[in-house]
């Protein structure tokens, strides 16, 4: 604005006309001006202090000079009539031309006096302004250097957070700085991993810079910028700080997406190898599943037929040598088919695919079953086996019989198998809340309710016992401890895995519990049972159950004739239960009058009557 | 819960003196079979009503046997009703001295009668008395909570 046509005399006139601004200006710029304001003075242009002056006083004193001028020379001309005679009129005229001259230039002096001061503060006024301009000037110049630069800066912002690419903010920076300072060279230091020196790392000109590294308390970098060759100004420092600052945001921006964009491929990688692994195992079990169903009917087949022809072949006539043989064969094959038979059922019960045939059961015939199985073994052995059921022990129960018996079985095998001496005992009887919770079985939670009980049955045997660190170790598959393994190995070392697993399976607990070595030992198992609903579901020779649905004689229509009253009660009560429709009369006539009523066919039956011993009926 | 099973037992130990005792026999226990849920009281409302038959025959009886000419066929015929009832409800003694009194009934002998008479009476008062007791039995037990462990 300032520098476009400097100002016409109207404007400096209309700013001259507002006194008291510029007198305060004037005021504080005299102080320092004043000295150089007063030599400049002595060079000013003449006619321009005329022209101020016309203009500043109007045109009075523009008159005056004029009117002097022209009277002066008015008056130097008359003079030259004087040069040889002349007349009186002249010489008048020549005194009235002085005079006046005379008169003109006292009152411009006069004028002037009044008005030289302002003249003069007029023109000190016109330098401070000019110095004003010429400050305002080079201030605006810095303004514009200054919004420059902030555009640069938004640049140079813009360039580097629009990438998140580490290289390319980096190289953005280098050259938008080099473009805006105007710079030669740019080099970028950052610190070490140690924070203790600082390492060059990008340049602008230089492709590959070499790892210098400087420790970042030498003094010389304090100093680069104040002994440098080039003159930096506080803007430009300031430029390069801002710079500085959002090239580290950026950085770090730049760092935390490098992070997880690692950290998600990482997972993707992650879940492709347990989607492959998920899959390779799903075809493990199903080829594992596959290979049991196949190997379930193939191994049982010929071991079967082992067994069968051995036992065939004990019966004929054999050579004592022969018979140990075959005894052999037939003691290792039974072992074997066991074994194939528990390993099958183990896997079942591994992946949980066994569950229980639930069915109502005899379960005091249950124990008299296992009873009979055992006592030939035990009186081999020549152990006393005693059974105790208590009296409230159900008769019947729900559950899965076969696999019940295979527990209490195998429990009181082992019993057996394991005792050279003494007796055996077994206990069975309803277990209530006391008993049901045991300080061995801290997660074993009975619950007990209607239509269920827990059955609690206990073998206890005199024999080898075990040593009670052991103990856990019974229940898991194939271990066996070392007095077992070598002294009576014919435990096949799945049973007690086994049971422990149907057990669990009727949500029941097992455990053995021993004193020692050679003190005997007790195994407890308590299973849940269910109650049957109808209580009297014992056999009845005599009559079938009273079920009005299914009868020999459905819907058989019978009029029992019996004059005392007592046994006529009894005989429709029995044809009611055999599902006879049946109407009562106790004497002849009412007899017909019911008969007539609706029966088109009639059998008659012979009713012991004291009056008649045959009835006839007509009709 | 130890209450209902001492009472049973107890019922239990009766109903079997009672068997052994023969004031009861197999047709007794088949009665029991004839009851259940939809016809509870059977044999209690038999009972009564073998009771009921059973007094008013025995009051004939003796009515008739005080008559100054006997009509023996009368007697029969009332022995014959009782006998019939009293082994409908299975109670073996009563109907035993029935046969006998029937068979006295037929030889026209008065004293058999009569003492025949007499020992039915005792018979039947004796067995009335055992089974008022056992229905008691049974109803303590039922009001206890428990069931009826039949057949005994």
């Amino acid at each position: 604005m300032l520098h476009t046509q400097p100002p016409t005399f109207q404007e400096r006139i209309k700013s001259l006309s507002q006194p008291d601004n510029d007198h305060r200006e004037g005021s504080k710029v005299d102080d320092g001006v004043g000295g150089g304001n007063r030599r400049d003075v002595s060079h000013v242009d003449i006619t321009q202090e005329i022209g101020f002056l016309g203009f500043y006083c109007g045109q009075w004193v523009l008159v005056q000079f004029g009117a002097f001028i022209v009277l002066c020379g008015a008056t130097h001309l008359i003079n030259l009539w004087t040069f040889g005679m002349h007349s009186r009129t002249v010489a008048v005229v020549m005194t009235t031309a002085k005079v006046l001259t005379a008169a003109v230039s006292c009152a411009t002096a006069l004028m002037l006096v009044h008005i030289i001061p302002d003249l003069l503060s007029v023109k000190t006024r016109e330098l401070f302004l000019k110095n004003k301009a010429a400050e305002l000037d080079r201030e605006m110049g810095l303004i514009r250097t200054q919004e420059e630069t902030g555009r640069h800066v938004r640049m140079l912002t813009h360039e580097i957070r629009s990438t998140l690419d580490r290289h390319t903010i980096l190289k953005t920076t280098l050259v938008e700085l080099g473009r805006t300072l105007a710079l030669e060279e740019c080099a970028l230091w950052m610190p070490t991993r140690t924070g203790l020196e600082l390492q060059l790392s990008y340049t602008l000109r230089q492709q590959n810079p070499v790892g210098y590294t400087v420790p970042i308390q030498l003094p010389v970098i304090n100093q680069v910028f104040s002994n440098s060759a080039r003159q930096w100004h506080v803007h430009e420092l300031e430029l390069v700080e801002v710079v500085a600052d959002q090239v580290a945001v950026a950085l770090s921006h730049a760092a935390i997406l490098e992070e997880s964009m690692r950290a998600r491929d990482l997972l993707m990688e992650q879940n492709v190898a347990l989607d492959h692994a998920r899959r390779e195992a799903e075809t493990a079990v199903r080829a594992r599943n596959d290979f049991l169903a196949v190997m379930n009917h193939e191994m049982r087949t010929p071991m079967h037929a082992v067994i069968a022809l051995s036992s065939l072949l004990q019966e004929t006539e054999l050579t004592p040598e022969q018979r140990l043989m075959v005894e052999t064969i037939l003691r290792s094959s039974n072992l074997l088919a066991t074994l194939i038979n528990d390993v099958l059922d183990l896997s079942r019960l591994e992946d949980g695919s066994l569950q229980l045939d639930l069915g109502s059961f005899d379960l005091h015939a249950v124990f008299r079953e296992v009873l009979n199985l055992i006592k030939p073994i035990a009186s081999v052995k020549k152990l006393p086996v005693t059974l105790n059921l208590a009296p409230d022990l159900p008769e019947y129960a729900i559950g899965d019989e076969k696999r019940l018996m295979q527990t209490i079985l195998n429990v009181i095998g082992n019993a057996v198998k394991f005792s050279k001496e003494g007796s055996i005992s077994i206990t069975a009887f309803v277990a209530k809340s006391e008993s049901l919770r045991d300080s061995r079985a801290p997660d074993f939670f009975p619950v007990p309710s209607d239509n269920h009980f827990y059955l609690r049955v206990q073998v206890k045997d005199a024999g080898q016992g075990i040593n009670p660190p052991d103990i856990p170790k019974l229940f898991t598959k194939f271990a066996h401890t070392q007095t077992l393994a070598t002294k009576n190995s014919r435990g096949s070392g799945l049973g007690l895995a086994i049971c422990k697993r149907f057990v669990n399976l009727m949500e029941g607990h097992i455990w053995i519990e021993s004193e020692g070595l050679g003190k005997g030992c007790m195994a407890i198992f308590i299973v849940k049972l269910g109650i049957p609903e109808n209580t009297s579901e014992s056999k009845n020779p005599f009559l079938p159950k009273a079920n009005h649905g299914q009868t020999t004689f459905p819907g058989l229509k019978v009029l029992v004739l019996d004059d005392n009253g007592v046994s006529r009660m009894v005989t429709k009560e029995l044809l009611v239960h055999l599902g006879c429709d049946v109407t009562t009369a106790s004497s002849r006539d009412e007899c017909l009058h019911v008969v007539s009523q609706d029966h088109k066919e009639l059998e008659m039956f012979h009713i012991d009557l004291a009056q008649s011993k045959h009835f006839y009926l007509s009709k | 819960m130890d209450s209902v099973v001492q009472l049973q037992r107890q019922l239990v130990d009766y109903a079997g003196q009672l068997f052994n005792e023969g004031f009861l026999d197999e047709q007794f226990n088949q009665l029991q079979q004839l009851q259940d849920e939809s016809n509870p009281d059977f044999v209690v409302e038999l009972v009564t009503l073998f009771f009921e038959d059973s007094e008013k025959l025995l009051n004939e009886l003796a009515k008739d046997l005080e008559q100054q000419s006997i009509d023996y066929r009368k007697i029969d015929a009332h022995v014959h009703q009782l006998k019939g009832s009293s082994s409908s409800i299975g109670v073996q003694r009563v109907q035993k001295v029935c046969i006998a009194f029937r068979n006295y009934c037929e030889e026209r002998n008065i004293e058999g009668c009569q003492k025949c008479l007499q020992q039915v009476k005792n018979e039947y008062s004796l067995v009335k008395t055992k089974l008022e007791t056992l229905f008691k039995l049974e109803q303590q037990v039922l009001a206890a909570g428990g069931s009826i462990p039949w057949p005994m």
